[in-house]
């Protein structure tokens, strides 16, 4: 270390501790989404289309409409997440900014939570806001709406987790964009069915707390093995 | 210190190099040639710890660096064939990830100072995708002013740069090894780097 310090340069330079280096991955690329305003939009505006377009093609019928409303809700959430996955590390690992942060002094772990934190606030975070919207459409009633955005609020980081894993393990792969989705969409499953299942079981009298509780299990699971599948699946992506 | 033993390279089934080896004092450099496809930038990969080679060793001040972790990871600075800078960032937003990266807080001023430096003064406030490659080059070479790292790693570093740029680059990297620093380069460009102890290794199948 001494050594080290003989050879700053600059001499005044100072070190950033382990969360600023995982905060400093996630402004930038949050900064980056701001530049490139369009992919954020994209997803926004495939889910807000998707789920406008049930009740259009079934028509005013509200008890049909209220009983397809978490399903479609949430898939359309699932598909939306999925399709903004294979730019999560694509980039990065085209222009060669992975392999630094795979040589960076900090653990890849943690570079790797901050990147899936910045995708979830660009790509999940506005799903939840605008979902009560959209389930105007479905005559959900006030309870119901807070059950969905609460059920997204947890289920939305969870598809980024998952999905984090997916996008590192498919790398680098021609055709990896087919492959991503075959992947990743049967691990988000168990998701859709607490996700949706609050929803469904708020409306049908029973109470959302077991499936929420179930959902947020399962994401502290997904936040302790996530990031760690995922730094696997980039370093064997690199070598 | 850094000590290569036996090293040895496979892709796919082309043994690029076996029985590879070096010692790299404080003040030294090596000089990697050979022909393209002959595995140099194999060989810096592997030195970095990105790869893993086929067989053989490296030692880090007598460690096997596959044990050393972050403390090996401080100790290195590699700068391989992409910039790895972001075209939509500007050039100081760039500097200032990269350093973050590496665990160091550039402050704006600093920054400003630093691409100064590297000849990009009144520029760092442009996105990096209205540089020329030689401008985007001097960005990603920005990281050798600020860098505490002892042994640099650098794939070609002088392609893209114009005469000025390679003889700036060739004093700070004679810079680094009179502090004790240690460079292994790549490069099919005679450079005249006027300090250190040269090595030459000339990788053939």
């Amino acid at each position: 270390m001494k050594q080290a310090d003989a050879l700053n340069q600059a001499g005044t330079l100072a070190e950033l501790g382990t969360l600023g280096v995982l905060l400093a991955v996630a402004r930038r690329d949050l900064l980056l989404a701001l530049r490139r305003k369009s992919e954020v939009m994209t997803v926004l505006f495939f889910f807000v289309i998707v789920v406008s377009l049930f009740p259009l093609g079934i028509g005013p019928e509200m008890a049909l409409l209220r009983i397809i409303a978490p399903g479609v809700l949430w898939v359309a959430a699932l598909l939306a997440a999925m399709l903004s996955l294979n730019r999560l590390f694509a980039a990065d690992y085209a222009d060669g900014t992975l392999e630094q942060m795979v040589l960076s002094p900090a653990p890849l772990g943690l570079l790797v939570i901050g990147k899936i934190l910045a995708h979830w606030l660009v790509t999940g975070l506005p799903l939840v806001l605008i979902a009560p919207l959209l389930g105007l459409q479905y005559d959900l009633d006030g309870r119901a709406l807070g059950v969905l955005m609460l059920s997204l609020l947890i289920g939305t980081p969870l598809l980024s987790l998952i999905g984090a894993i997916g996008a590192a393990l498919t790398l680098g792969v021609r055709g990896g964009g087919v492959l991503l989705s075959l992947l990743t969409l049967p691990l988000y499953i168990p998701a859709l069915i607490f996700g949706a299942g609050a929803v469904e079981a708020d409306i049908s009298g029973l109470g959302a707390t077991g499936h929420l509780s179930l959902l947020a299990a399962l994401l502290a699971l997904a936040c302790f093995f996530a990031p760690w599948a995922t730094t696997a699946g980039l370093r064997i992506a690199l070598e | 210190m850094l000590t290569a033993i036996n090293l040895a390279c496979v892709r796919g089934d082309r043994h690029l190099f076996a029985n590879l080896g070096f010692t790299l004092e404080p003040g030294g450099r090596l000089h990697v040639t050979g022909e393209n496809g002959s595995g140099k930038t194999s060989l810096l990969r592997i030195l970095c710890g990105l790869s893993p080679p086929e067989s053989g060793q490296i030692h880090w001040q007598g460690e096997p660096i596959r044990g050393l972790g972050d403390e090996y990871r401080k100790a290195v600075l590699y700068l391989g064939h992409h910039n790895a800078i972001k075209e939509e960032l500007t050039a100081l937003e760039n500097l200032r990830t990269t350093a973050a990266l590496a665990g160091i807080a550039v402050a704006d001023e600093e920054g400003v100072a630093l691409l100064g430096r590297v000849g990009l003064a009144g520029r760092e406030d442009l996105p990096v995708r209205f540089l020329s490659q030689g401008q985007k080059r001097r960005v990603a070479l920005s990281r050798l002013l600020w860098s505490p790292a002892p042994l640099w790693i650098l794939d070609e570093p002088f392609v893209a740069l114009d005469t000025a740029a390679v003889s700036w680059l060739a004093e700070i990297v004679g810079a680094h090894l009179d502090r004790g620093g240690m460079a292994v380069l790549t490069s099919h460009q005679e450079v005249n780097i006027a300090s250190g102890i040269a090595q030459f290794l000339r990788i053939t199948p």
